[in-house]
């Protein structure tokens, strides 16, 4: 273990590829090692992708990661997210297909994963995974979420700053993503822009930033972009720096990292709690409860207590 | 533990038939794998960096251009600079019996001919992959 | 097409017969298989009769060879005017290679040319570039700039051949040294015939040869019809392929579907750019495969004529019947070879070969039987082009027109194939076109889920193939295949360094500038390339000045 941290303190890729795996496969070692290097973390600033299926959150990033690459030469971690499919396990993850140009450069790092049944638009390990890039010296780590649907909220608890990824021309997706999802941008990306309808979804946009006027100090700029000809990145890339220039004068990045820490813990405790309540002499106990409560022996609420004692006890 | 074998399925060179490439990608998806497809025209060196990033262990390599003997051997011996021998490189496409023997020796485990049942390679996956 | 009268007596009795005598047998010896398929898994009834094809009208939807709607074929008299164009596609290592290859295939009664290129060319890379490694010279020739040209059709008269060239991306440089190459035999660009694939859009969907975006890749393409329709008005300036899109794993409703929808993009594209359709479409040429189901294969290619000839008079409203001709090259499917018992391909590739001419072809490529393994040798690349000329001399089915019309199930199947690629056709219209369906990757994933299937099948044995899944036989493996020179990538680097030091690399310079002013403008790149090419300049240098202007597509892939 000793030499796995000293590979990561001095940025051993291999290293943290290894890492990763053995956070995603939940194994103790590597939650004994990111304990270890706890301090070595919170550098890195996070950057969330998030936006329907088919509005280029692949393009779109290979193409800020390039710009960052070449203008600042900072160290980029990506991690792209894919859906495991719930029958089989297994997963496809393309997502580096559209990112191929940078495997080779020296300063970032790609990893894909498979959501492996977790809901929210991101994997369990996926918070791990930012850890370990942070540790090994990413200055930038962008986290590009699944995109199937509407309930990608765990990325506004893990990045920074979030963009919002839209296009013009997917339907009515504005109303159906309206609830709930419109909240978590922080930064608009219009992409595909050189088609129509793309003044008309920015009008859309505006208009419902415009209704919703919590009292917040940050108003999420619209960005029309076209990842594929290569127009508007400089823009956004510009948006992501000045909303972390705002996070920083205003504290607020600190209250907002705080906020997620405490979502962290939380997770880690339910992780926790659940792996308790499913071992094997606890699960054999609950069958046990779950029989009186058929028989009428026993209510469910109470049985829950008994569990809930049980487990504290234990 | 819920350990998931990781593939990378790599397109080596210029050849673009990726039918096989994709099929094999599709059963190992629902043989329960993780695969990483990295798309048309890598070259080694991008399969190699890819494979350690995303920490596979198996490398399934697709060439029907008769590039094979350079570019599959290419990959063995960038794993080896990069100490990466312990992934499970194989390869599959239009590639003469008569090339096999060469590709086993440069460090490709296994050659799958055309005509191969997607289920034997994925069996062969299973158990030959390192733990 | 039947007496109503007729009809009705034959309802009632095939009724009986089916309830009768079909069930009372059945149910002794049950049938083969609970449900009978054709290759591209549509249903097959145990009988077909006047009923399956009582509402086709034959003058409307079957009518006379060389005459709308073209289901009997283009010309009148088919086969008994002229055989089809016997064209093996070949080409490998070098162009001194190649061109003895050439002469050897005209020598044995071949009387078209194909010229397969190396995957460096056909992306537009020079046999020196780091990608090019390894490739150099394996599937096909490698012509990195004129002087390849001039040596792979030295001593070939281009006015007496016809030549088709399969080349995409890079194929309007590739028509620029042909054509320069006939200027130096003394043969001007209105006497020459051939093709070029110049097909791009199925190198997004299936094949994977693709160098630019999609809009300068349409405008290249335009560019070459105008200049065709101009200057080389015998040249068939697109070759719109479902040949690969079979290879790829579709059905051979989707080989129809896609093909035609991809033919529909380019002639919005060209009207788009100011042609009239009966300039271009005339000289618009198609080019299918040939599986093994014979029937199926047969129905789809009648049923391509019918429904190409019907889009272009009423939905493009063309006047010229030579533009409604759905006129096509046919190869034998390469997918269908198998590496096992490679005998038994010569038995595929006649059943496919039939299936062409009955189909109608305008030409045809046979496959060798060692293609799943290697490169085809001499011997084998011989037994292909003998089995086309067995079925032309000795079969018999070329002494009449379009034999098959008037089977039940062979009308009924090209109904059937008609309809339903039609149903895909509309669905591709909806989202937007070929060109936005391909990036939404919804073309991809219809082919891919039918590879898919077609995989499941096979390993389930559902469906058998012989060698492979049944039949099977303990093997050595296959001696003498064809190996290309490993030297040939060292030998074309040579070659290059020795022309960029001996050519005029001034006037060099002015060329390829003024093709990159071209390229940001609007003007036709026809001419400026047909500069760059005779100034030397190599086919790497002129796809990197469109590279810089154009950018390169980046395919997105889902699987």
């Amino acid at each position: 273990m000793v030499d796995i941290i000293e590979s990561l303190k001095a940025g051993d890729k291999r290293a943290a590829a290894r890492l990763i795996t053995k956070a995603e496969n939940n194994e103790k070692e590597a939650f004994e090692i990111l304990k270890k290097l706890y301090d070595n973390t919170g550098n890195a600033y996070v950057i969330g992708i998030t936006g329907p299926p088919g509005s280029g959150k692949s393009t779109l990033t290979d193409k800020l990661v390039k710009e960052i690459r070449k203008k600042y030469n900072k160290k980029v971690g990506i991690i792209a997210v894919d859906p495991t499919s719930p029958f089989t396990g297994g997963a496809i993850l393309g997502d580096r297909i559209r990112m191929q140009d940078l495997s080779l450069d020296e300063g970032v790092f790609i990893r894909s994963m498979g959501t492996r049944g977790h809901l929210g638009g991101l994997s369990k390990a996926t918070n791990y995974a930012v850890k370990v890039l942070d540790i090994i010296g990413m200055d930038y780590i962008f986290i590009e979420t699944v995109g199937v649907g509407q309930s990608e909220v765990d990325i506004v608890k893990t990045a920074d700053t979030t963009v919002l990824v839209m296009v013009p021309g997917l339907g009515d997706d504005i109303q159906a993503i309206k609830a709930g999802i419109m909240e978590i941008a922080d930064i608009f990306a219009v992409n595909k822009a050189d088609r129509g309808g793309t003044d008309r979804l920015v009008a859309e946009i505006e208009m419902m930033l415009d209704l919703n006027p919590e009292n917040t100090p940050w108003k999420p700029p619209i960005v029309k972009t076209s990842a594929v000809s290569n127009k508007g990145v400089t823009e956004l890339l510009d948006a992501i720096k000045t909303h972390k220039k705002f996070l920083k004068e205003t504290d607020l990045l600190k209250t907002k990292r705080i906020s997620n820490i405490e979502t962290e813990i939380l997770k880690i405790v339910k992780e926790e709690l659940m792996s308790l309540i499913t071992q094997k002499e606890n699960h054999d106990k609950r069958k046990r409860l779950a029989v009186d409560v058929y028989h009428k022996k026993i209510d469910p609420f109470t049985a829950a207590d008994c569990l809930i004692k049980i487990i504290k006890g234990g | 533990m819920n350990k998931k074998i990781r593939v990378v399925i790599a397109k080596p060179g210029l050849d673009g038939h990726d039918r096989g490439a994709k099929v094999i990608a599709r059963a190992c998806r629902d043989a329960g794998m993780e695969v990483i497809y990295t798309g048309l025209r890598q070259t080694p060196e991008q399969i190699v960096e890819t494979a350690l990033q995303e920490d596979a262990d198996v490398i399934g390599l697709s060439s029907l251009s008769g590039a094979h003997e350079h570019l599959f051997s290419r990959v063995c011996e960038l794993l080896r600079e990069k100490n990466a021998e312990d992934i499970l490189v194989i390869g599959g496409g239009v590639i003469p019996e008569d090339d096999i023997p060469a590709l086993e020796k440069a460090g490709v485990k296994k050659v799958f001919t055309p005509g191969t049942p997607t289920k034997e390679i994925i069996e062969y996956i299973k158990a030959n992959v390192k733990k | 097409m039947f007496d109503e009268e007729k009809l009705k007596h034959l309802r009632n009795a095939k009724h009986e017969w089916y309830e009768g005598l079909y069930k009372k047998v059945t149910q002794k010896y049950p049938e083969r298989k609970d449900k009978f398929v054709t290759g591209s898994n549509m249903e097959v009834e145990p009988l077909y009769t006047p009923l399956d094809v009582k509402k086709t009208d034959y003058l409307e939807k079957i009518g006379f060879p060389g005459q709308y709607p073209f289901t009997r074929g283009v010309q009148p008299t088919m086969y008994r005017g002229r055989l089809w164009t016997m064209r093996q596609y070949a080409g490998f290592a070098t162009a001194e290679e190649s061109n003895k290859r050439y002469k050897y295939l005209l020598e044995q009664g071949q009387t078209g040319l194909s010229v397969a290129f190396d995957l460096p060319t056909q992306i537009g890379y020079d046999s020196d570039h780091p990608l090019a490694q390894g490739e150099v010279g394996k599937v096909g020739v490698a012509v990195d700039s004129l002087q390849d040209m001039e040596i792979l059709f030295d001593g070939i008269p281009l006015d007496k051949v016809s030549t088709s060239m399969t080349i995409n991306a890079p194929a309007a440089i590739l028509l620029a040294m042909y054509i320069a190459v006939a200027e130096k035999q003394g043969i001007s660009s209105d006497k020459l015939k051939g093709t070029i694939q110049n097909d791009i859009l199925k190198e997004y969907i299936a094949r994977g040869t693709y160098i630019f975006p999609p809009e300068p890749s349409m405008r290249i393409i335009t560019n070459i019809f105008e200049f065709c329709s101009k200057h080389v008005p015998k040249w068939n300036t697109i070759s719109i392929s479902g040949y690969h899109i079979r290879e790829a794993g579709a059905t051979a409703v989707q080989e129809v579907a896609f093909t035609l929808a991809d033919g529909i993009a380019y002639v919005e594209a060209a009207i788009k750019a100011g042609l009239d359709v009966d300039e271009f479409a005339p000289r618009l040429s198609f080019f299918f495969n040939a599986h093994n189901d014979l029937l199926e294969e047969v129905a789809k290619f009648r049923a391509a004529r019918r429904l190409w000839a019907r889009i272009m008079k009423e939905r493009f409203k063309a006047q010229n019947k030579k533009s409604m001709m759905l006129r096509f090259h046919t190869q034998t499917g390469g997918s269908t070879l198998t590496a096992q018992q490679p005998d038994n391909n010569i038995v595929r590739v006649t059943l496919q070969a039939l299936a062409a001419v009955l189909g109608g072809t305008q030409s045809l490529h046979t496959n060798s039987r060692d293609e799943a393994l290697a490169l085809p040798t001499e011997d084998s690349v011989r037994i292909a082009l003998r089995t086309q000329q067995i079925i032309a001399y000795e079969s018999g089915v070329a002494e009449t027109v379009d034999p098959l019309a008037g089977s039940y199930y062979v009308e009924h199947l090209t109904d059937m194939i008609e309809q339903q690629a039609m149903e895909y056709i509309e669905k591709i219209d909806k989202l937007g076109g070929a060109p936005r369906a391909i990036e939404k990757g919804y073309i991809q994933q219809e082919i891919q889920d039918s590879a898919y299937n077609y995989q499941q099948e096979v390993e389930s044995g559902e469906r058998i193939i012989v060698g492979v899944n049944k039949f099977k036989i303990q093997e050595t493996p296959p001696k003498d295949l064809l190996k290309v020179d490993p030297r040939v990538g060292e030998l074309q680097t040579k070659k290059l360094k020795r022309l960029k030091e001996s050519r005029d690399n001034v006037r060099l310079k002015q060329t390829l500038e003024a093709l990159r002013e071209a390229a940001k403008g609007q003007s036709n790149l026809m001419l400026p390339i047909i500069e760059c090419v005779k100034s030397y300049a190599t086919l790497g240098e002129i796809c990197d000045v469109l590279r810089e202007v154009f950018g390169e597509y980046k395919p997105s892939v889902s699987i």
